[in-house]
């Protein structure tokens, strides 16, 4: 029972994670419906800024770590405007498998230019925040556990009400349920679409962050695997729903926490793809999402 | 005799010819010219699926590599049992060799319907996501199979592979999607391609077709992917991955999908660019990803589609 809590508590804190990406591949499908390939990429910049910035901050302080997780947030929300403004905006009017291969273009341009500037050999992230481990009865629980899952607690939160009570949030509702008719209340697409670029990429840095001190090696293609997990989990949780992603994400870490602690380790890399496949076959809509009907 | 057929025998002659002499080519050369004649293959048949039936495969790597394992595992465990300890005339090894390729193209081809029947029902981003954790997937069971030397990768593949082989099966992949795409029945890969609904309400079955393609193109990936393990002597699951199928779909497009010439062209160019920028190696990736962007937003029907004017969605 006590491996199940631990287990169980690693997994939530690894699935905050997935959720925190997941949120930046189900807003940018929801109000553009492509799949933003170059996101966790996005987050492998967001760790990368956190380990400069992370040398020039008094080591193990909150507010020296909470200047770098903004500042991390910050940079990747501007290289996140930038990417939209550049790339997608000329495409915007392109059919949907031009975009798919521009976004993976632009993923392999962010990795490759990574190995670049940084260096292909990983690195180790500073310690940022102090840590402590917490007893609590038998189970374990790492500070750096806790600020991963109070840290996705609150930006979720914050984007909850940034989505449903302010008016940007509902100038992104307007255009993701049908952009012409936004556009033709007044509602100007290309702002609320690089806001939610930014947004999303804001998320990716902070989970980027979280993510490099939970597991303290960095390195350019660092973001490939949980890119794809928490696209994964996005579309676990139904693509293009804020919930979902959130759940999706918890899910998708738990199930894979748990394969990780049984005989089937080695499989572990494989569920998340599993549950994907099985995830498009039997409801592609997601757990949460509602399922549209095709027209012609 | 129908001139497609005419061309296949003349390229299997030409094949034959360059073999013959092979021992007074460059030894780099040669190993360039097999690079070439892979990866023509891969791309060829990849573009039966992504580009003339217009579906997204993103895991043709993994088909590949399902093709290389098996065909290495007949080469390693019964080439003894039917070629005996000395290894068997030319003739013998080539029959044998033939039949390890065709066990690895089948074994792919069965994958690919295995995959295919499922994932087809989805379109788009979806496809291409599921294709990917397809791929994916497969690597993670080799990675684990112990007999086939798990993570480690499968060495001591004897080295069957000769230019002639790769030459001939260039030929014929070339020769089976171009007749493929060009039959009668092969219209209904262009027309799921170009309106599938429109194309249900003929009468088309587009599942079929996409599954059609589907299989051809992994059985010429698992083609390719048993050339390659006996080219190469030594496999790894990890050399089939995720970068190996993006690859590969970037033949596809610079070639111009749909246009099996300039697929074919785009194949050969980007096999020789890595090796004419060996000076500057590690731009070679930002230099393919800068390539990609600004073809799609600049040129997308692909670099060397030639019908000008007539800009395919």
């Amino acid at each position: 029972m006590t491996e199940f809590l631990q287990q169980l508590l690693n997994g939530l804190s690894l699935g905050a994670i997935y959720a925190l990406i997941a949120l930046g591949y189900t807003m940018v499908y929801g109000v553009l419906r492509f799949i933003n390939f170059a996101h966790s990429d996005v987050f492998m910049v967001g760790a990368f800024i956190g380990y400069y910035l992370g040398h020039h901050v008094p080591e193990s302080t909150v507010w020296g770590g909470l200047l770098v997780l903004t500042a991390a947030m910050i940079g990747c929300a501007l290289l996140g405007m930038l990417i939209e403004r550049l790339v997608y905006r000329p495409l915007r009017s392109a059919p949907t498998l031009n975009v798919l291969i521009t976004a993976i273009g632009v993923s392999l341009l962010l990795e490759y230019t990574g190995q670049l500037v940084f260096g292909a050999a990983p690195r180790t992230f500073p310690p940022i925040f102090p840590s402590a481990n917490f007893h609590l009865g038998p189970l374990t629980i790492s500070s750096n556990q806790l600020l991963v899952i109070s840290v996705t607690l609150i930006l979720l939160f914050a984007l909850r009400f940034i989505v449903m009570r302010t008016k940007i949030g509902t100038a992104m509702r307007a255009v993701s349920l049908n952009p012409r008719a936004a556009s033709l209340v007044g509602i100007n697409n290309d702002f609320v679409i690089s806001f939610t670029f930014a947004l999303g990429s804001a998320m990716a840095a902070a989970g980027g962050i979280l993510y490099a001190l939970n597991y303290p090696s960095i390195d350019p293609l660092m973001g490939v695997m949980p890119g794809l997990k928490a696209f994964v989990a996005a579309i676990l949780g139904g693509i293009g729903n804020i919930p979902g992603a959130a759940l999706g994400g918890l899910l998708l870490g738990t199930v894979e926490t748990f394969v990780g602690g049984s005989e089937w380790s080695t499989y572990k890399d494989a569920i998340a793809f599993a549950i994907l496949i099985v995830i498009l076959l039997f409801r592609p809509a997601g757990l949460l999402g509602k399922f549209t009907v095709e027209k012609v | 005799m129908p001139r497609p057929h005419l061309y296949l025998l003349a390229s299997l002659v030409v094949a034959f010819g360059i073999s013959y002499f092979s021992d007074r080519i460059d030894p780099y050369h040669l190993d360039v010219l097999t690079g070439i004649g892979i990866n023509i293959i891969l791309a060829v048949s990849l573009n039966l699926v992504n580009g003339y039936t217009g579906q997204f495969s993103l895991g043709h790597a993994g088909f590949m590599s399902v093709g290389a394992y098996l065909a290495a595992a007949v080469s390693i465990f019964l080439a003894p049992k039917f070629l005996g300890p000395d290894g068997g005339t030319v003739w013998q090894q080539g029959l044998f060799f033939l039949g390890a390729l065709l066990t690895g193209g089948l074994s792919a081809a069965g994958a690919g319907l295995i995959v295919g029947v499922p994932s087809l029902r989805l379109k788009g981003d979806y496809l291409a996501l599921v294709t990917l954790g397809f791929g994916e997937i497969i690597r993670v069971i080799f990675q684990n199979v112990e007999k086939l030397g798990g993570a480690l990768g499968l060495n001591g593949i004897p080295a069957y592979t000769s230019i002639f082989w790769v030459l001939a099966f260039v030929a014929v992949t070339i020769f089976t999607v171009t007749c493929l795409v060009n039959s009668t029945y092969g219209r209904g890969f262009l027309a799921t391609h170009d309106d599938e609904i429109a194309a249900e309400a003929v009468g088309l079955n587009t599942t079929r077709y996409k599954i059609v393609a589907f299989v051809t193109a992994a059985f010429f990936a698992g083609i390719a992917g048993g050339l390659y393990g006996h080219f190469k002597m030594t496999i790894t699951p990890t050399g089939f991955d995720f970068t190996k199928s993006i690859e590969i779909v970037v033949m596809v497009i610079l070639g111009g999908m749909g246009n099996t010439l300039g697929v074919i062209l785009a194949a050969v160019l980007l096999t020789l660019l890595p090796e004419l920028l060996r000076p500057i190696a590690e731009y070679r990736m930002v230099i393919y990803s800068t390539l990609l962007i600004a073809l799609m937003l600049v040129r997308p029907q692909g670099l060397f589609n030639f019908h000008l004017g007539k800009a395919k969605s």
